[in-house]
């Protein structure tokens, strides 16, 4: 707290164990990760049952058709299960941290914590963790079910990529989660009222799932020429559109999972690909291996755990000013 | 004041300083408190009583001036005091979705109290304040009274040496209050030195030691509740006097010692005088010719020190 005043005593990780545990068993055990949770298995299986449907019936050889179940757009059904995802994590994120803080304010209950022996860092990292750590179950549970079906369903066991690009798909999900559970816990400090701090990170969410690509198009369009000169010039203009896309972590997700589900790409963006497949030699259409995938993505998951890490930085200097009082 | 090796000395304030951008909410306050003694911090609301007791917690940082709180500074040590001092804050919340068992288990391991001696500390601290028999039950299902002697039992479950109770009889009936200020009452006999504060001034009176007058941000008063009122009221014998049949004011004309004789309603006269005069009343009102109900001493009121001591703040102001 007071830097001017000398150093504090104590690690900052005093209680950050019981909190961490009392935050999960709050959240396991609430109505409202129940609802949660049958929103998105509702939204995850729909997709996903009609894939598993249509693969079924395809006979063509394909290395990857485990990792089609997450990835392939089912006739009936303009959404694959990834895009589902796409938007269904920070829902649950934001569900599960529009509150964290500004509950236990509301409640009277923070000042009587932060008196027994903790400081304020290991109660917000605390709830930070719990939060994530009730994420990636529920993850985790969605992705064995899907798993799980798809065994049962197609009768073809998945190779060891596939379960290794599955597990690092599951990780990126979880990273994902993180970045809007850290916004969802940033607006819990900053507001007092719970209502209003919902309504923010859901504002900030449809703003990055329906405004943001349209403002990225309509800024992109400003910039192109009439008429293009070069190769260069093409590939220049993607650039600056995929990254303005890239300012959405909905965008880093897509990418991350793109890259690691569909092993043929090799590149984002359509003149991108083409200009690898011809400068590179590379044939469209065969995959990498796992770790160019990695490889690859490494700026997406990389973009997702800076932006976890700074979006909780600013929950953490915002909650160290505030009083505790009412 | 400031001498270290007074041992039973459990909070020590010198030149206590908070400033919200130039307001002064605490302007240098001077305090000590001994181990054992129930400590009253008295004053309107927003006098800066919670703000000084968040001083003493470290929640709040100092802007000028020490703190010492059982030999640990709250500044840079705050874990070590908020291990040795139990806090009730104003209205107490508790997680109302758990049992008051749950709650309690939860401070039991932010503590860090070991696994096996819990049970046996929450049950002792849930009978100390006649809560046993609605452990298990959830907190949503408590009156306000019952959570803030759930509050009483987290301080006598965590074993602190210093209680800090802030406005712990606000919103109480009379009844609620009484039982909470027996437990308080409990803490000090559990040799806990107790710290509240309140605005409430003759509830808390019965229980204080000491009390200190706070008025803007300093402390106006302190001392014992006879010694305020000497301050204030003057030193003085009043005594009531209730009798038939004699005009009292004329009847005592005169007596050596006498300073004023005021109507309390019908038959009955406050008298003020500078010693003891009972007896002699007595008999100047028999003598009268009038028969006397009661006589008796009126012990000095902390809210007669406190309306009288704000109102001539206010005149001088």
């Amino acid at each position: 707290m007071p830097r001017n005043q000398g150093s504090r005593e104590g690690s900052p990780f005093t209680g950050l164990g019981p909190v961490f545990l009392k935050e999960l068993s709050d959240h396991l055990s609430s109505t409202r990760m129940m609802v949660l949770t049958l929103f998105v298995i509702v939204f995850g299986a729909l997709p996903v049952g009609f894939t598993l449907q249509e693969i079924r019936t395809v006979t063509a050889s394909d290395q990857f058709l485990f990792l089609r179940i997450f990835t392939v757009e089912p006739e009936r059904m303009p959404l694959s299960f990834v895009v589902a995802l796409n938007f269904m994590i920070p829902l649950m994120a934001i569900g599960l941290g529009f509150d964290s803080v500004n509950s236990e304010f509301n409640r009277r209950t923070l000042s009587r914590v932060l008196s027994q022996p903790l400081y304020r860092d290991a109660l917000l990292l605390g709830k930070f963790l719990g939060g994530l750590a009730t994420l990636a179950v529920a993850l985790m549970a969605l992705f064995l079910i899907v798993f799980g079906a798809g065994l049962l369903l197609l009768g073809l066991p998945p190779r060891g990529p596939e379960v290794a690009r599955g597990i690092a798909f599951l990780l990126v999900a979880i990273a994902y989660g993180g970045v809007w559970l850290a916004v969802a816990m940033l607006f819990s400090v900053i507001f007092r009222s719970t209502a209003t701090s919902a309504l923010c990170a859901l504002g900030l969410w449809l703003f990055f799932f329906i405004l943001w690509p349209m403002i990225a198009s309509a800024i992109t369009t400003g910039f192109t020429p009439a008429q293009f000169r070069s190769v260069d010039e093409v590939l220049t203009l993607e650039q600056f559109s995929s990254a303005l896309a890239r300012l959405s972590p909905g965008t880093l997700f897509g990418e991350a999972v793109l890259g690691l589900l569909n092993p043929e790409t090799k590149a984002f963006g359509y003149f991108a690909n083409l200009v690898m497949a011809q400068t590179r030699g590379m044939i469209p259409g065969t995959p990498l291996p796992l770790d160019q995938s990695l490889l690859l993505i490494w700026p997406q998951i990389t973009g997702l755990i800076a932006g976890m890490i700074v979006l909780f930085a600013i929950a953490y200097i915002v909650f160290q000013r505030e009083e505790v009082r009412a | 004041m400031s001498d270290p090796t007074r041992a039973d000395t459990v909070i020590e304030a010198r030149g206590l300083l908070k400033l919200y951008g130039a307001t002064r909410a605490v302007d240098s306050i001077d305090l000590s408190i001994r181990r054992g003694e129930i400590f009253g911090l008295l004053g309107p609301n927003g006098a800066g009583k919670t703000t000084t007791i968040l001083m003493m917690l470290g929640l709040t940082e100092t802007s000028g001036g020490s703190v010492d709180v059982l030999g640990f500074d709250p500044v840079r040590q705050p874990l070590e005091v908020k291990r040795r001092v139990g806090y009730l804050p104003d209205a107490v919340g508790f997680y109302d979705h758990l049992t008051a068992r749950e709650n309690l288990l939860y401070t039991a391991r932010l503590l860090s109290i070991p696994r096996r001696e819990t049970d046996a500390r929450i049950m002792e601290a849930m009978r100390s304040v006649q809560l046993a028999d609605v452990v298990d039950k959830r907190v949503s299902t408590f009156s306000r009274g019952m959570r803030q002697r759930l509050g009483i039992a987290e301080i006598v479950m965590k074993r602190a040496e210093v209680a800090i109770l802030d406005e712990p009889t606000s919103g109480l009936d009379p009844h609620a209050t009484f039982e909470l200020l027996e437990m308080i009452r409990g803490l000090k006999k559990a040799g806990v030195a107790v710290l509240i504060s309140s605005h409430l001034l003759d509830r808390v009176q019965s229980v204080c030691d000491r009390v200190a007058l706070f008025n803007r941000g300093k402390i106006a008063l302190m001392g014992t509740v006879v010694e305020l009122a000497n301050k204030v009221l003057g030193a003085g014998h009043p005594i009531l006097v209730e009798a038939s049949g004699v005009d009292v004011p004329a009847a005592l004309r005169g007596l050596e010692g006498l300073q004023q004789v005021v109507p309390e309603g019908v038959g009955a006269w406050k008298v003020m005088a500078d010693r003891e005069i009972r007896a002699t009343v007595a008999k100047r009102i028999v003598a009268a010719g009038g028969s006397l109900t009661r006589l008796a001493e009126l012990q000095p009121s902390l809210e007669e020190v406190y309306t009288r001591y704000f109102e001539e703040a206010r005149r001088a102001a």
